[in-house]
C-alpha cells in the first residue's frame, strides 16, 4: 500500500493511483471541495511531470486540486504529512470524525501534525460561552450538541421553546425585497429603449417583402448584492440566535448575499449559511466563529472589512446591512474613519441598531456618534416586527439613492 | 508567419521557454503551465494586480509563436461583443438584393443571411476557429469584473472548446487553444469554472526573483539601484497596506527613478515618487517624511538579504 516517493517509479501505477485516491480522500475529509473527476485530472498531471522532482509533482497536484487561495495552506500541510506517511495521517482522520465513528470507540492519541491542518480536520472549538469553562474534553463533548441545543443555551430564557420554534419558521420565511436596479445586460423586450438587430432580421427573413416589425430589448432590472455585517459580541448575544436564522434566510433567498461577522475578528460565514438546512449551516457557523459573545472592536473590525473584503464584495451598487449597536470597547477609537470609507465604498449603509426599541434612545457611546452621520439608514432590529419593517424600509429609495438614480436618469 | 513551436516537453523546458522571453517564473508557475500546455486544461491565475498574470499570456504566445486573442472582461459582456455577431447591415443588403431580384425562395434566403460569411467573429470565436488555422492562445483577461451570467456561458467554451451557434450549430475547435484566464480576486469565481481549469495563484516574488526581473526588464539601472528599489518594495509589502505595490509598479517605479537621475534612494526622492508605487492616498499617506527615513536607512544599511 504504501510506496514511498523514491521507489514510486518502480511499483505498477495502481499504487500511486490509489495513493493519489487516499490523498483525495484526506482533503475533502480536511473540507476542501474536492470531486471524483479530479482524482482523473491528478493522475493525468502526475503522469505529465513524472514523479522525479517532488516540487513538481507538488505543484502538479495543487493545479488540480486546490481551486481557492485560502486552500493553498492546507493543502500544503496535507501535502507534506501525507506523502511522507499516508497511514499517519489516515489515522488521523479517523480518529478526528466524531460523527462517523463511534464515539464509544478507543480513540487513539493523535500524532503530532501541523496546527493549521489538525485544525481543519477536527471540527473547531466551539464558541466558548463562558470564561470559567470546561476543559478541552469536555469541550470536545459539545461537538454532539445539535446547533438547536447550543443556541437555546445562549437564550436568556426569554422565549419557551415552542415560541423559539416559531420564530425561526416565521424567520425562514421572510423576504428582503430590496430596489431592484438596472444593469447592462438586456433581453427581449415588446418596449425597450434598444433595437434587437438579430430579433428583427430573423423576422425580416420570414416575411421579405413585407415591413418588418421592429424587435426591441430592455435592460435587465437585478437587485443588488447584498453585504451583512453583524455584530455577535456579548452586547449583541441575545439577539445572535435569532439574527442567524435571519441571515440564514436571506442568504438563500436569492444570489449575491455575503456574510461576515465580527467582535473581535472579522469571519466571512457566507459558505457556511449557504447550506440549505439551518440547522446544519448554524453548526457550521459556530464552528466556525472564534470570537463569540466576546468583546467588540468596531473600527477594528471593519477595517479589516475594507481592506481585505470590500474591494471584492462591494461592486455593483452593494447593500451593506451593519448590524451593530454600536458599543465599542475601544470606544470609538478610528471607528469614524473605516464607517466612513465603508459608506463611500457602497451605495448604501444601512445600520440596524437592536437598541433603538428602547423609546429614550440617545446616541451617546462614542462609537454611535461616530457612525451615525455616515449611515444612509439607521432602523431598530429587536424582534420579529423590525425585522418585517425593515424590508419595507430597504425597498424605500434612501435621499442618496434617489440622488443617484436621479443622476443616471 | 514562422512555424509555430511544439509545446515544452518538460517542467524543464517550460521554464526555459518562459526565460527566453524575459519572464522570470519560479518552478511552480512553470509546473502549471507546462500542466495546462500538455493536458490542453485552461490555466486559471489568480493574484495581487500586477504580478505578472497577463504576461504569462503573451510570453506563451510569442514563445510559441502563436497569435495572442485578448478578451478584456467588464460588467454586462455579452455574447455579441465576446463570441460572435451578425453583420446586420450585409444581411439587410442581402435581403434588399433578393427582394430587388426576386428569384430567391424564402427558405432559401433565411438559410443564405445566417451563413459563415455574414458571421463577425468575436475574441472567443476566434480563438476557436481561427482565420489562419493555427491555435492561438486566447487570454480572457479580468474575469472577475464580468457578472455571473458570462461565466456561464464561458463553461462551454472552457469544457468542451466549442462554440454554439443557435442558426449554425456548435463550431468546435480543431486544434483547442491555449487558454489563460485572470483575476485580480475583486470576487470569488464560481467553482464550475475553476473546476475546469488548473489553479494557480501567482504570488509577489521573494527579493532574489524580483532583482533578476528587474535586471532583464530595465537593464540600464545601476547595480546599486536596482537592489535599493527591490529592498524597499519588499519592505513595503510587509508593511499593513491597503493595496501592496506589484511587481510592474517596482518596474515603473525604477523607470521613474532612472529618468530623474538617480544611483540611489534617498528619503526626499521616495517622497516624490511615491505616487508611483502606491496608488492609494491613505497608503501614500502612511508613509510618512520619517517612515521613508527609516526605511531608506534600513535598506541601504542591510540591503537585500541574499
Amino acid at each position: 500500500m504504501l510506496a514511498t516517493r523514491n521507489s514510486v517509479t518502480m511499483l505498477p501505477r495502481g499504487f500511486l493511483a490509489d495513493n493519489v485516491l487516499h490523498f483525495v480522500r484526506v482533503l475533502r475529509a480536511a473540507g476542501m471541495p474536492v470531486g471524483p473527476a479530479k482524482v482523473i485530472d491528478a493522475i493525468a498531471a502526475i503522469e505529465a511531470v513524472g514523479v522525479m522532482n517532488k516540487t513538481d509533482f507538488r505543484e502538479a497536484l495543487a493545479a488540480v486540486l486546490v481551486s481557492r487561495h485560502d486552500q493553498i495552506a492546507l493543502f500544503e500541510q496535507a501535502f507534506d504529512v501525507f506523502w511522507r506517511n499516508p497511514k499517519l495521517l489516515e489515522k488521523m482522520v479517523s480518529a478526528l470524525l466524531p460523527r462517523v465513528y463511534s464515539r464509544a470507540d478507543n480513540t487513539p492519541e493523535p500524532p503530532e501534525l501541523p496546527s493549521r491542518l489538525a485544525q481543519a480536520m477536527r471540527p473547531p472549538k466551539p464558541p466558548e460561552a463562558r470564561p470559567n469553562d470546561e476543559d478541552e474534553v469536555e469541550l470536545d463533548a459539545a461537538f454532539t450538541f445539535s446547533p438547536r441545543e447550543v443556541l437555546q443555551a445562549k437564550d436568556f430564557a426569554t422565549m419557551t421553546a415552542d415560541e423559539l420554534a416559531q420564530v425561526k419558521t416565521m424567520l425562514a420565511r421572510l423576504k428582503l425585497p430590496l430596489p431592484e436596479l438596472p444593469v447592462r445586460r438586456t433581453r427581449a423586450a415588446v418596449r425597450g429603449h434598444r433595437i434587437d438587430l438579430r430579433a428583427t432580421l430573423r423576422g425580416m427573413t420570414g416575411a421579405a417583402g413585407a415591413v418588418a416589425p421592429l424587435a426591441f430589448r430592455a435592460r435587465v432590472r437585478r437587485t443588488p448584492p447584498l453585504v451583512v455585517l453583524c455584530d455577535i459580541s456579548g452586547s449583541m448575544d441575545r439577539y445572535a440566535r435569532m439574527l442567524l436564522h435571519f441571515l440564514h434566510a436571506i442568504t438563500n433567498d436569492r444570489h449575491r448575499v455575503h456574510t461576515l461577522v465580527f467582535g473581535t475578528r472579522l469571519t466571512n460565514i457566507t459558505r457556511h449559511l449557504k447550506h440549505r438546512d439551518v440547522d446544519i449551516a448554524l453548526e457550521r457557523v459556530t464552528e466556525s466563529v472564534q470570537d463569540w459573545a466576546g468583546g467588540t472592536r468596531i473600527g477594528a473590525s471593519l477595517g479589516e472589512f475594507n481592506r481585505r473584503w470590500s474591494r471584492r464584495l462591494l461592486g455593483q451598487n452593494a447593500v451593506v446591512l451593519l448590524i451593530s449597536d454600536g458599543l465599542d470597547a475601544e470606544s470609538g477609537e478610528g471607528l469614524e474613519f473605516e464607517v466612513e470609507r465603508l459608506a463611500k465604498s457602497c451605495a448604501r449603509l444601512v445600520w440596524l441598531n437592536p437598541l433603538l426599541r428602547y423609546p429614550g434612545f440617545e446616541a451617546r457611546p462614542a462609537g454611535i456618534r461616530a457612525m451615525l452621520p455616515h449611515v444612509d439608514d439607521f432602523l431598530p432590529v429587536h424582534n420579529l416586527a423590525s425585522l418585517t419593517g425593515l424590508a419595507t424600509a430597504l425597498s424605500r429609495p434612501t435621499p442618496r439613492a434617489r440622488a443617484a438614480t436621479g443622476l443616471a436618469a | 508567419m514562422t512555424a509555430q513551436r511544439t509545446i515544452p516537453a518538460t517542467v524543464d523546458a517550460t521554464l526555459e521557454l518562459l526565460t527566453a522571453q524575459d519572464y522570470v517564473a519560479d518552478r511552480r508557475l512553470a509546473t502549471a503551465v507546462f500542466l495546462a500546455l500538455k493536458l490542453q486544461r485552461p490555466l486559471f491565475l489568480e493574484g495581487e494586480a500586477g504580478v505578472g498574470k497577463t504576461e504569462i499570456a503573451k510570453v506563451l504566445a510569442s514563445g510559441l509563436a502563436r497569435p495572442l486573442v485578448r478578451l478584456q472582461c467588464y460588467e454586462g459582456l455579452d455574447t455579441s461583443s465576446a463570441v460572435y455577431e451578425w453583420n446586420y447591415p450585409r444581411q439587410m443588403i442581402e435581403i434588399r438584393l433578393a427582394e430587388a431580384a426576386g428569384t430567391v425562395a424564402r427558405d432559401d434566403l433565411s438559410r443564405d443571411i445566417f451563413a459563415p460569411r455574414f458571421l463577425l467573429k468575436r475574441p472567443l470565436l476566434q480563438a476557436i476557429d481561427p482565420d489562419d488555422g493555427i491555435a492561438p492562445v486566447l487570454l480572457i483577461d479580468e474575469l472577475d469584473r464580468t457578472d455571473e451570467p458570462f461565466e456561464a456561458y464561458l463553461l462551454e467554451v472552457l469544457s468542451d472548446f466549442q462554440v454554439s451557434i443557435p442558426e449554425l450549430g456548435p463550431i468546435v475547435a480543431t486544434s483547442p487553444p491555449i487558454v489563460v484566464i485572470t483575476s485580480n480576486r475583486t470576487r470569488e469565481i464560481h467553482d464550475a469554472i475553476k473546476r475546469r481549469c488548473l489553479y494557480h495563484w501567482v504570488d509577489y516574488p521573494d527579493a532574489l526573483r524580483e532583482l533578476s526581473i528587474l535586471r532583464r526588464k530595465c537593464p540600464r539601472a545601476p547595480e546599486t539601484l536596482a537592489r535599493e528599489v527591490v529592498a524597499f518594495t519588499q519592505r513595503l509589502r510587509s508593511m499593513d497596506l491597503f493595496k501592496a505595490p506589484g511587481i510592474a509598479e517596482t518596474l515603473d517605479w525604477a523607470e521613474a527613478l532612472l529618468t530623474l537621475d538617480r544611483v540611489a534612494l534617498d528619503p526626499a526622492t521616495v517622497a516624490d515618487t511615491l505616487g508611483v508605487l502606491l496608488k492609494y492616498q491613505d497608503d501614500v499617506g502612511a508613509i510618512t517624511k520619517e517612515v521613508a527615513e527609516r526605511l531608506v536607512a534600513e535598506v541601504q544599511a542591510e540591503g537585500i538579504a541574499l
